[in-house]
């Protein structure tokens, strides 16, 4: 049944088009930094992963070949994309003095680490040097 | 002794599977070479990690990552409708703080991460203590009731799943 296929690929590919579009919408229309950042961290996970999808079935039924790529394109995607969300934020909110007096009070849990001073006592408490896991016994 | 060449097991495996999937064609050279850059990359970056997190709860894992997967659909679908239908300065977007229960580094680290993934929230920091994180949120009327689904929804599982 080749032509159901085509039909799933072809609407994996108009969804994956959809959202990636729309994602990079959000990030020319929305008006500051913080809004903008909403757009790429996850319009683009659910687009680019419909359009993996896609791939996998395209070379899956019409080139007989399994595509294990997409699905190691898809985990790194997941692992990058909150990790450069996130530097983006904490360079935006430590370059703008408006933006950290905005933010809600974190004083007594040391200030957010990107603003505030972290005191040895405490780094020291928070990573304890336990070199020996669980099963370093065995 | 274990521990001194082969701290991490679990990356090293991790780093070697990633490798053969990488070539895409099975050889036991591919999975040899593998092997080798597992134990050097986890060896090397060993200084990093001085903690091994204890990974334990099959079936949390599985159940965390269905609903992540199907919460990332629902915010698609969700942060689409308010790009394409609002006005960008009509949205009620604010700042709230998620105060943390979690310990460990990396339970932390994954809340972060699929906080930025599902619905309308974006992590921007984490404060000095580790204790709590920044989050933003993009359309919001009801800060806690955002934190609390944050806590119940998320928060609570990865605790079964790290501690």
């Amino acid at each position: 049944m080749p032509s159901l296929i085509e039909l799933a690929i072809a609407v994996f590919l108009v969804i994956g088009g959809v959202f990636v579009f729309v994602g990079s919408l959000g990030l020319a229309k929305l008006p500051d930094t913080m809004r903008r950042l909403h757009g790429p961290t996850k319009a683009t996970t659910l687009g680019i992963g419909a359009l993996l999808a896609a791939s996998i079935l395209f070379f899956l039924v019409m080139q007989n070949a399994g595509g294990i790529h997409e699905v190691l394109i898809t985990m790194f995607l997941f692992l990058t994309a909150p990790v450069s969300g996130n530097l983006i934020a904490k360079a935006y909110i430590f370059r703008h003095k408006d933006i950290q007096e905005s933010l809600p009070p974190a004083g007594d849990r040391g200030g957010w680490a990107t603003l505030g001073e972290q005191k040895p006592a405490e780094r020291a408490q928070r990573q304890p040097q336990r070199r020996d896991g669980p099963s370093a016994v065995e | 002794m274990r521990a001194r060449f082969l701290p991490h097991p679990l990356l090293a495996a991790t780093l070697a599977l990633v490798w053969v999937l990488l070539t895409n064609d099975f050889s036991w050279g591919a999975v040899a070479f593998g092997l080798l850059l597992g134990l050097a990359v986890s060896k090397l970056t060993s200084v990093y990690w001085p903690r091994r997190p204890r990974i334990r709860n099959v079936p949390a894992i599985i159940e965390y990552t269905g609903i992540v997967m199907w919460d990332i659909i629902v915010s698609n679908v969700l942060v689409a409708y308010l790009i394409l239908f609002r006005r960008g300065t009509s949205l009620r977007s604010r700042f709230v703080m998620v105060p943390l229960e979690l310990e460990s580094p990396e339970a932390i680290a994954v809340l972060a991460g699929t906080i930025t993934l599902t619905p309308g929230t974006v992590t921007a920091d984490l404060s000095a203590d580790g204790s709590a994180l920044l989050v933003h949120c993009l359309e919001t009327d009801d800060a806690e009731g955002t934190v609390a689904a944050i806590k119940s929804r998320y928060e609570r599982r990865l605790m079964r799943i790290f501690q």
